[in-house]
């Protein structure tokens, strides 16, 4: 066993083919702790394998290769998977109910207060809007308290000023916890993370994020800068 | 909005009947070959004793038949999205239990069972199965991907995310399911009753058939269809009252 891997690094490395054809080449993700990795790419370049290969779930695919990931993960996607005969209490504290253990209610009362979310605790799904659903998802990913964060596009169903204010409400509640965030958006991973790898069917590779702690102000010059110079590498790709 | 509804209804049912005493009136057809509304009503009026009681054996038919063919039809939705090796082997199957004529198969059943309510039971619960049985295990294995992939996440158990996330995201279907079974029991019962036994309004139209007694026949027939009526009334309030939270 290597050095990292004792550590507990967390990453993989490998390749995922469907049928006979690479989804991508052979690439190596690795995620520091308590950092915030973006990866960035176009639709249906792997990104979403990338992340179910770490959470430990089915592809559609075959992958050859290693994963290291010796931490339990939550997980938070597009689609807020809100059960809809469950009020937004249950909902966040779903994960207790699915393992048959009892939530713990000051945590839980304290994580939809810190969500924007306490008066609308007794509320169901179907009575709250797109951003509201969004921030019962994020509530129920605190309240697994795992050290690894998977999100898939968490953000990308929502209108622009939605989607900064969730941005920001998510960067100052997943603070310090390692976190992969899958977007299609390069302002976002310019505007929260710490490093951004960029996957395109060339493979993978690394880009600096601004220094500045996030959330960085989406109209910040370096933040700019970062986003043109993702758009610029994507489109570069496109034309390739 | 609903008055003007029911009004529609009416105006129709009574233009309907109008249009059947015309086609008496105009034709001259015999009583004994097309009774009018007038004459099936006073069949039900002077036969209401046997009616009466013939209706509740078939009312108890269905209701039994039903609960009978939807439970067994929602158990083995269940049991096939729990193993999928038994859903691959049981459907053509079912198939088959639904291609088979039912009314050939009734008088086999009544051969097996007798002449008492249980073979009347048996065609109804078969005939419920079916739909019930598809329609839920259609949805125990359309849970959305969201859902499962937190499941998993989240370390549940096969069986926590069967009873906490597929079967209550399932239920809208199975709602469909038992309003559609609730439609095809009274036939079910009927159909039993047809081929065998002296009970029931099944048995009340053969033997009304046989006297050329078309007026009850009829009467028995439009007890029959306001039972089927109201019974899936009943299942479809019901299905939208207890399901309606997990739509």
């Amino acid at each position: 066993m290597n050095a990292p891997a004792a550590q507990g690094t967390i990453g993989l490395s490998g390749q995922v083919r469907i049928g006979e054809r690479p989804l991508f080449p052979p690439l190596r993700l690795t995620l520091p702790r308590g950092t915030w990795t973006a990866l960035l790419g176009d639709s249906g370049v792997g990104k979403s394998t990338l992340l179910r290969l770490l959470a430990g779930l089915p592809i559609g695919g075959r992958f050859a290769g290693r994963i290291d990931n010796p931490l339990p993960v939550a997980l938070m996607a597009q689609d807020p998977g809100l059960l809809p005969w469950l009020d937004v209490r249950q909902n966040a504290a779903l994960g207790s109910r699915l393992r048959g253990t009892r939530a713990d209610a000051a945590r839980l009362d304290d994580i939809l207060i810190r969500t924007g979310l306490q008066d609308h605790a007794h509320k169901r799904p179907a009575q709250l809007s797109g951003g509201q659903r969004q921030r019962v998802a994020l509530a129920r990913t605190l309240m697994e308290d795992r050290p690894l964060v998977l999100l898939d596009e968490p953000f990308s169903a929502l209108d622009m000023r939605l989607r900064l204010a969730m941005q920001d409400l998510a960067a100052e509640l997943l603070c310090g916890r390692t976190v992969l965030m899958v977007t299609h958006d390069p302002a976002e991973a310019a505007r929260l993370s710490d490093r951004i790898a960029v996957l395109t069917a060339g493979g993978l590779t690394l880009t600096e994020a601004p220094r500045s702690p996030a959330p960085r102000a989406p109209d910040d010059p370096r933040v700019l800068a970062c986003q043109g110079a993702l758009m610029a590498r994507l489109m570069a790709q496109d034309s390739a | 909005m609903r008055a003007r509804r029911a009004g529609t209804v009416i105006m129709v049912t009574a233009a309907l009947l109008l249009g059947w005493q015309a086609l008496i009136l105009l034709t001259g057809l015999p009583p004994f070959l097309l009774p009018g509304p007038g004459a099936v009503l006073a069949a039900l009026i002077g036969h209401h004793q046997v009616l009466a009681a013939a209706a509740l054996r078939t009312l108890a038919e269905i209701l039994a038949g039903f609960a009978l063919g939807a439970s067994l039809g929602a158990a083995l939705a269940v049991g096939m999205a729990v193993w999928p090796r038994l859903a691959a082997g049981l459907r053509p199957v079912l198939l088959i239990s639904q291609v088979v004529p039912i009314f050939a198969l009734a008088p086999i059943l009544t051969l097996w069972l007798g002449y008492g309510m249980a073979p009347k039971i048996a065609v109804t619960a078969l005939i419920c199965f079916f739909p019930v049985a598809s329609a839920f295990h259609d949805g125990l294995m359309r849970c959305p991907a969201a859902c499962l992939d937190l499941a998993r996440s989240m370390g549940a158990s096969a069986r926590r995310e069967m009873w906490h996330i597929r079967v209550p995201m399932a239920l809208p279907m199975l709602g469909s399911g038992l309003k559609l079974a609730a439609i095809y029991a009274p036939i079910g019962a009927v159909i039993g009753e047809w081929v065998g036994g002296s009970e029931g309004l099944g048995a009340v139209m053969i033997h009304a058939n046989g006297r050329m007694r078309i007026d009850l026949s009829f009467a028995a027939l439009a007890l029959v269809t306001l039972m089927a009526l109201a019974f899936h009334g009943a299942i479809s309030w019901l299905v939208g009252r207890v399901f309606a939270r997990f739509g």
